[in-house]
């Protein structure tokens, strides 16, 4: 255990005592003997500060002792510190050499002009956005077409390698969930049909739902969760090490190189996911059905064929290639806009997966607009 | 001066280290006298950063016993462990400042969570501190994705220093700075080497530390301590890694030139 910290002030010698250890774990009581020590000292000349009793002594310590002596300095008293021990020489002359100016203070603003500001700042990065998204899409279209013209600078290998990481890997996780999505539809259906004698009507319900609607919708979604946010975090943490400026300096475009075949694997493997997600509802919407509902897998299929048109599935898979096309683009953006923190890469992780769920979800709405007008 | 006769900082007794078959650290010994800077020298990817990680827990170990400041990790509880965080500062090579704080608030983290010290206080010590390593006061309110290389090693001696450690240990400080930079940092580390009574281990491959900073210095060869003593000893050592790396073309000239810098 540290000896305790004193200061005591002897008022006929006018001389200031320090002694025991002042280090870091007794900075607290040490504070509190400098507010009482001074406060007795107002309207002295002369101090004799003594710090020969002081047996251990370190750096919070050494600011102890420099703080009494600006403060007497500030006070105009004239403090001569006396007997100081050998060792302690250095860091007390180390520590008196730094910059005596008080901390800046740190800025509090308003709190209502704050949130006023950042809503301020919102409209202008809206628009950002968009010209980031514009210009990405752009800059991948670019690369694309230098691609086709010339197909050996195409990174096969690359593309290959994210196809199976957003496509093949993907595929268990998606068929799970649609075939849930498909059964809980159909269990809802029965439970809710039944009062109207329409059981039959509950394949129309899973067929076209999931066909038309929920299934690509779904998988988008688990798409931009789950690659779209790997995308971010790869582009953002290879901008945090310069490797994408390590890239443009060798002459390369890293849209080309990193962004091109991310884009067009997810591109790739959305739609397929879509077909096997949608067959896996069909099939659970049909195990429901049977199971529970007690319709025959016969009469299921049949009902199927009348219920559901190509039409249905056409309008679906179309959707599931533009979804993973703003996936891929949201997700390179943002990945692009990491700065030096690991903070930053959480944020625009986060952002990107937010951004890509609701672009989807906008464009899902924009194209049920057009395939009413075209009446598909 | 003689070392024998003083307190061990760090005791490394037949460290073994490896990664699947590969045998990085083959039986090392090694003793660090308290109040000693120590360079430690090797080939790169030689283990050094091995060795040190391993010191400090960082990295588990197959064989062997470790004792820093008269602690046995391996004996001890979490709470030695944690308690350990107080007396040691560790400065890694690429600095490992927390992204999302400032240099200030860098600095000010150890103290927050070991000591129980007023705000004011903290603040001002931690100004002291980025001053005394050669910081402006300009720099304290930035982002470590601000600061330049050099300005990045001298926070993260300031946050290595921040709890007034016993220990420092600098992973490569010098590396990466240009030579008036390095000169300056060696000359800081002497002077908080001498006037806070640290013990410094030092990996290095700036042969100038090794001159002019390092009390002695420990050449790691074959994941064996092949040669320690001060540098005229070293010099000395008939081991051929030891010969090629102080008698090759940069070392030999260094050797012969010798300049003291304090």
């Amino acid at each position: 255990m540290p000896s305790t910290p004193t200061l005591t002030f002897l008022k006929e010698s006018a001389c200031l005592q320090a002694a025991g250890a002042w280090t870091a774990s007794t900075a607290q009581k040490i504070e509190a003997l400098i507010d009482h020590a001074l406060e007795n000292v107002t309207g002295l000349k002369t101090i004799v500060f003594d710090l020969s009793a002081i047996d251990e002594l370190d750096t919070y310590g050494a600011w102890m002792i420099e703080r009494i002596s600006r403060r007497c300095a500030e006070l105009d008293i004239n403090l001569t510190p006396s007997s100081v021990p050998i060792h302690f020489k250095a860091l007390l002359a180390a520590i008196h050499k730094t910059s005596s100016q008080p901390a800046q203070p740190s800025r509090h603003s308003n709190p209502l002009a704050t949130a006023l500001e950042s809503i301020g700042r919102a409209f202008p990065g809206l628009a950002s956005d968009v010209a980031a998204f514009a210009e990405m899409l752009g800059a991948l279209t670019a690369a694309l077409i230098r691609v086709i013209l010339n197909p050996r600078r195409f990174r096969l290998i690359s593309a290959v390698h994210h196809l199976d990481r957003v496509g093949w890997q993907a595929l268990p996780i998606m068929l799970l969930i649609s075939f849930l999505i498909g059964a809980i539809i159909a269990q809802q259906g029965i439970f809710h049909f039944r009062k109207f004698g329409a059981d039959v009507y509950v394949v129309d319900l899973v067929g076209i739902l999931m066909l038309r609607e929920i299934g690509v919708l779904l998988i988008a979604i688990m798409c931009a969760g789950r690659s779209g946010s790997s995308y971010t975090a790869e582009l953002g943490s290879m901008k945090m090490r310069e490797e994408i400026d390590a890239l443009r300096t060798m002459g390369l475009d890293p849209v080309e190189v990193l962004m091109l075949p991310r884009v067009l694997a997810l591109t790739v493997a959305l739609p397929i996911l879509t077909f096997f997600g949608s067959l896996a509802a069909l099939y659970g919407g049909g195990l429901v059905l049977w199971l529970y509902g007690g319709m025959s897998p016969e009469i299921f299929i049949a009902r199927l064929q009348e219920a559901v048109s190509v039409t249905s599935f056409k309008v679906g898979m179309i959707k599931a290639p533009f979804m993973a096309l703003v996936i891929g683009i949201v997700a390179c953006c943002e990945g692009l806009r990491v700065k030096g923190s690991a903070e930053s890469l959480g944020l625009q992780t986060t952002t990107s997966v937010v951004k890509s769920i609701f672009l989807v979800i906008v464009l899902d709405g924009l194209f049920a607009v057009f395939f009413a007008s075209i009446g598909m | 001066m003689t070392c024998q006769s003083r307190l061990l900082a760090i005791a490394v007794r037949d460290l073994v280290v490896g990664f699947g078959k590969h045998i990085v650290l083959d039986r090392l010994s090694l003793d660090v006298y308290r109040g000693e800077i120590l360079g430690l020298v090797g080939a790169s990817g030689g283990g050094k950063s091995v060795l040190l990680r391993t010191i400090i827990g960082l990295l588990p170990k197959r064989g062997g016993r470790i004792e820093v400041l008269d602690t046995d990790f391996d004996a001890s509880t979490s709470d030695a462990t944690r308690a350990m965080g107080r007396r040691w500062g560790i400065l890694f090579q690429q600095g490992a400042l927390f992204s999302s704080l400032t240099v200030l608030q860098n600095v000010q983290f150890p103290m927050r969570e070991h000591l129980d010290v007023s705000q004011r206080l903290m603040d001002e010590v931690a100004l002291a501190k980025l001053e005394m390593v050669g910081l402006s006061r300009s720099d304290t309110h930035k982002f470590p994705s601000e600061l330049s290389g050099g300005m990045t090693k001298r926070v993260a001696l300031a946050r290595a220093l921040a709890l007034d450690p016993e220990i420092v240990f600098l992973d490569e400080p010098t590396s990466g700075l240009d030579p008036i930079a390095a000169g300056e940092f060696d000359a800081l580390i002497k002077t908080l080497q001498q006037t806070l009574g640290l013990t410094v281990f030092m990996v290095t491959h700036d042969l100038d530390s090794l001159y002019t900073v390092c009390n002695r210095v420990a050449a790691l060869a074959e994941g064996k301590i092949v040669a320690i003593g001060p540098m005229p000893d070293v010099l000395q050592s008939p081991h051929p890694w030891v010969q090629a790396y102080f008698c090759g073309a940069r070392g030999s000239k260094r050797a012969q030139e010798r300049p003291e810098r304090s």
